[in-house]
């Protein structure tokens, strides 16, 4: 579908999070990344939020409240100090983070703030330990211009990560702490982004303007965006955790093409005549008599662990439920996004699909009976234990309500194919208070100044400097630039004796067209890259060997490059063995090689490469073999 | 009337004069910059020459306050009021526990508004903030005072105590203490003398992470609290807190045998020289250990009399005699000495503390080292103070003698009785076996 973004009115505000690279986390001393990991530790806790003043109630921190499971967290004693497990206070702001953020804040004309507050902001999902997250506004205002186009900037902040979910189970989350406590940059622009693509752009810049503080990671999981998306008559959608900047127009669209959907489901609700009473006074039915012998897996399952098959009616939703604007853009998919997340049951199904998943149309005429309803109407069943059934189905009520009305306001995740799922209810103002436990940190004029007048490079001058000092294109450089491998690059040329231009078609050309075939290109990570080439310019390895190689580590992102050649079979070749064939092949083509010396040359390279290819660099290969062919002919 | 907490000086006159308080939405123009937000408190130790205002998305930001500064009042503060959600259906048959506050929050509220934090004062308040609670007991709840632990006095032990006492008389089944975790350890021991043998079990708790946090540890010690206040079958002092980081397990330690040893963490409370007396675990007591007063022996003693005239002193290396002659001559009755290793002093304290105890002082030897028994007829320096007359005693913490020292102190003035007393085991602060200690994997 094409949509004009200008006529539905698209408006994106985006919220860039990049994690630092300092010394320390946020607030203890505590490396942010751990090259090898202590004393195992694993540990549970249970929040709970402090009631506030007002007795109001927060969607979303009643959700998790709803949700309340055992949170259990698993670090080292390497990775992690008291401090991440919130048995001791912080420690004071890390000077080196605020830096950071005061350079980038220059960066993009933002104004300092005269004295730093950080604050705790509620999160009671486990993410962090203590039940908020630690932020800070560092500078408020500014701007950034890319293509033409001022967007401003709201806010810079500067927050601590949270820990990664490791694993979700019913009542049960596990986290790996190690990641809680990583200095987090976040860019909050304006939402006055109008397509896909600008989002694209202006996440990219803000992407580049961070690196050129030189202080920033790199690589998988070091970046998230968030997008605020909206349009015309829609809603604001925040979505929450895009990892890949090529994801960002994707996401965009699909939202679009979600709310344009919503908002014709609406429409023809209003000319079906559906009303919010109607749907209120719906009753939620148990159907598991019907499905007593039924054939379905999944339904037989959870009625043998004692689930029943609970119903609901909606009337005249019939046929609305399975339309699909886009894969997985479908009502249904956003009823089973709200039950899910609310009452963590696995078995929704509705009449539009069925008959299907082994539910027999006879059990599906049963079902239309019971509800006394037909296929005007449409019937979502939920199989689970009662209580969550129940639960299940009183959110999809509300959801359908809320289909009323075209979109609802909520928060969702990211997937890596770009759809999104519901992830909870928007969040009320935001739930913040002082962190008592750190002073404020005056940002003093003077040293403004001094950052102002000490601002590193940008991106731009760094790629001249680099095409400069090594001779490659401009276009090369900016490659390795926006593939975040330029700092590699240098490491690598200063480390080895392997020449520029090798290293640079490596790391950009021979990654993407990896990546092309569909290697996780993502896992390899700068040691990986740096022990290649060392190997390569001890002549341990060919260059050529690199696809594989890097192919193989991409796929044992833990294991090192060694491994990759002993993995393989890459077996290196000895000066000695290798010049006994080159002689042992100059005697059989012996007349060749007086006569025609060039194409005695190709002949004996061809024969060498076929079983060398990978073992030995060409290049050397063939000067061993010239060097030995024209020493014949002199 | 305005409150304008932590502004000093010329901005505190310019708030004034501008007639804005906390928490009124204010304008402020700093060199023809506009901020707009709710004035919030200064941090204390924090410079002055600044103004905090919450921002609408939430942050607070510290606006430097130099130059052309004009501060209007847009609105003024709308009182909070809290709507409690409903009080949990009560549930019928359940034990009568009283919750004692004495400092500390066990629960609390916050404003978002202004960032205060405000303690819970009644047992509505704390049942519709934790109502786990009424599910495991019929709860009431008192504040008898809210004072730092550190600031707390052998009088007040005395008037916990005696409120304890009250309840006991009243016929409540147990009875949970609510106290700032600094000194909570000396308290407990104290109402270990105060209270002996009593009828139901006198339960302190606290909190490492203040109850306005999501994480603080406060609401589940709190219920392991109820639990034993009510469903124990022993009725002892104990106190009940995290067992290790994990909030799953809570450790019931004796009252007379229990130290603070970590400043910050959850499981700083541990039983020194022996084991915990109980846990509580998925919501079940398990029993520990065996040597316990059962609930309602009849033997319950109440003596809530402590003096102010016992002294606890640390020796260190160079420690000069000049100290403990200065403090005897302010009136001391009695001094529990931290000594080294098995129980020693420099010996050239040895004529000091002779002095002394032949002029009735009552001297009682304890150790500094964090785990074992004294045993002072290894050394000769032991010997010669067990000669002149310092009480050996035991494997008593001591905090703990000290507390008790002042309990006996109260009771006696005959410095034989007192010593009989602190050589009596009375509430288990004296052990008979030593423990091994964990085995360490490397």
């Amino acid at each position: 579908m094409m949509v004009d973004y200008k006529e539905v009115g698209l408006r994106v505000g985006l919220e860039v999070h990049r994690q630092l690279d300092t010394k320390c986390k946020l607030f203890c001393s505590c490396p942010t990344e751990s090259k090898d990991f202590g004393r195992e530790i694993v540990f549970t806790r249970w929040l709970r939020e402090a009631q506030s003043e007002l007795g109001e109630v927060d969607p979303a921190a009643l959700f998790e409240a709803k949700k309340r499971r055992k949170i259990v967290y698993h670090t080292d004693d390497k990775s992690t100090c008291l401090v991440e497990m919130d048995e001791e206070p912080p420690h004071d702001l890390n000077p080196e983070a605020i830096e950071v953020a005061l350079t980038a804040a220059i960066l993009m004309n933002s104004n300092p703030v005269d004295e730093i507050h950080v604050m705790r902001k509620i999160v009671i999902d486990g993410s962090n330990t203590t039940g908020f997250q630690r932020t800070c506004i560092i500078a408020i205002g500014g701007w950034i211009e890319t293509l033409g186009k001022k967007i401003p900037i709201q806010t810079i902040c500067l927050e601590e990560d949270a820990a990664r979910i490791i694993e979700q189970k019913k009542g049960e989350i596990h986290y790996d702490l190690r990641r809680l406590g990583v200095p987090l940059i976040e860019i909050s622009t304006a939402p006055v982004i109008e397509s896909p693509r600008e989002a694209y752009e202006v996440a990219k810049y803000i992407g580049r303007l961070l690196r050129a503080t030189g202080k920033v990671k790199r690589g998988l999981g070091t970046v998230r965006q968030d997008l605020n998306v909206s349009i015309k008559d829609g809603a604001l959608i925040e979505i929450k955790g895009v990892q890949e900047l090529d994801l960002i127009p994707r996401v965009i669209e699909l939202e679009v093409v979600r709310q344009l959907h919503l908002l014709k489901i609406k429409d023809e609700l209003m000319k079906r005549g559906v009303s919010e009473e109607e749907i209120r006074s719906q009753p939620i039915v148990d159907l598991t008599e019907i499905f007593a012998d039924t054939n379905s897996k999944i339904v037989k399952k959870k009625i043998v662990e004692g689930g029943r098959v609970l119903a609901l009616k909606l009337p005249k939703f019939g046929g609305l439920l399975g339309l699909e604007a886009a894969p997985k853009i479908r009502l249904g998919a956003e009823f089973a996004g709200r039950a899910r997340a609310w009452a963590e049951v696995e078995g929704i199904f509705h009449t539009d699909e069925l008959p299907g998943y082994g539910i027999t149309s006879q059990e599906v005429s049963e079902i239309f009976k019971k509800m006394n309803s037909s296929s005007i109407d449409a019937v979502v069943l939920v199989v689970d234990e009662e209580d969550r059934a129940r639960e299940a189905l009183e959110r999809i009520r509300e959801r359908a309500i809320e289909a009323l009305y075209g979109v609802p306001s909520e928060t969702r995740a990211a997937r890596p194919d770009g759809t999104t799922i519901y992830m909870r209810p928007r969040p009320g103002a935001a739930r913040m208070y002082p962190e008592t436990d750190i002073p404020p940190y005056p940002v003093k004029p003077d040293y403004l100044e001094r950052l102002k007048k000490n601002l590193p490079p940008t991106l731009d001058e760094v790629a001249e400097r680099l095409v400069e000092k090594y001779g490659l294109s401009k276009q090369v450089i900016n490659e390795l630039i926006d593939m975040e491998r330029a700092e590699l690059f240098e490491k690598i040329i200063q480390e080895t004796n392997v020449q520029s231009t090798v290293v640079a078609s490596i790391l950009t050309e021979h990654v993407k067209s990896l990546k092309r075939d569909g290697v996780r290109v993502e896992e390899l990570r700068d040691e990986h890259f740096l022990e290649f080439f060392k190997l390569v310019s001890e002549g341990r390895v060919a260059k050529e060997a690199a696809p594989d190689i890097l192919r193989w580590v991409s796929e044992n992102p833990n294991r090192n490059v060694s491994e990759a050649i002993e993995a393989l079979g890459i077996r290196t070749v000895s000066l000695d063995e290798l010049e006994d064939k080159v002689n042992r092949l100059i005697e059989l083509n012996k007349e060749v090689v007086q006569k025609n010396p060039g194409k005695a040359i190709s002949i004996i390279m061809g024969e060498l490469m076929k079983e060398y290819r990978g073992k030995i660099d060409g290049a050397k290969l063939h000067s061993i073999v010239s060097s030995k062919v024209y020493g014949q002919t002199n | 009337m305005s409150s304008l907490e932590g502004y000093r000086g010329e901005i505190r006159e310019l708030l004034e004069l501008a007639g804005v308080d906390i928490g009124d939405e204010i304008e402020l123009i700093v060199n023809g910059e506009r901020y707009r937000g709710i004035l919030i408190s200064r941090y204390e130790l924090a410079e002055p020459g600044y103004i905090v205002i919450k921002l609408s998305n939430g942050y607070n930001i510290g606006i430097r306050v130099k130059g052309r500064v004009e501060v209007k009042k847009l609105s003024g503060v709308g009182k909070p009021i809290f709507k409690p959600p409903a009080r949990p259906r009560h549930i019928t048959g359940l034990p009568k526990v009283v919750v004692i506050g004495t400092g500390g929050t066990i629960a609390s509220r916050i404003d978002y508004r202004t960032g205060g934090v405000r303690p819970v004062l009644t047992a509505d308040d704390l049942l519709s903030i934790i109502p786990e609670l009424s599910t495991i007991a019929d709860l009431d709840a008192t504040i008898l005072f809210s004072v730092f632990s550190e600031d707390m006095t052998p009088t007040d032990w005395s008037s916990i105590a005696i409120k304890v006492d009250e309840y006991i008389k009243k016929g409540v089944e147990g009875v949970v203490i609510a106290h700032g975790t600094d000194t909570m350890g000396y308290s407990a021991a104290a109402l270990s003398f105060a209270l002996q043998k009593p009828p139901i079990p006198l339960v302190f708790v606290g909190a490492q992470r203040s109850s306005d946090r999501p994480s603080s540890d406060s609401a589940i010690n709190l219920m392991a609290a109820v639990k034993v206040a009510g469903h124990a079958p022993f009725a002892e002092v104990c106190v009940a807190m995290h067992y290790w980081h994990s909030d799953d397990v809570i450790a019931i330690h004796r009252g007379t045998r229990v130290r603070k040893q970590h400043t910050s963490s959850r499981d700083a409370f541990k039983s020194i020289n022996c084991e915990p007396i109980a846990f509580y675990r998925d919501g079940e007591i398990q029993i520990n250990r065996g040597d316990l007063n059962p609930r309602g022996s009849g033997e319950y003693i109440f003596n809530p009399k402590f003096s102010d005239k016992a002294m606890l002193l640390k020796f260190y290396p160079g420690m000069s005699p000049d100290i403990i002659e200065a403090i005897w001559s302010r009136g001391y009755r009695g001094f529990i000495i931290e000594g080294t290793g098995l129980g020693h002093v420099a010996r050239k304290l040895i004529p000091i503390l002779e002095k002394i105890i032949k002029d009735g002082v009552f001297v009682g030897m304890t150790s500094q080292c964090y785990y074992g028994r004294i045993n002072m007829r290894v050394y000769s320096t032991g010997r010669d103070l067990l000669k002149i007359g310092v009480t050996p005693l035991d494997d008593m913490l001591p905090e703990t003698a000290y507390v008790k020292l002042s309990w006996a102190l109260a009771q006696s003035t005959d410095v034989d009785e007192v010593r009989r007393m602190m050589l009596t085991n009375m509430a288990g602060e004296i052990g008979e076996r030593s423990r091994p200690s964990e085995a360490k994997t490397i």
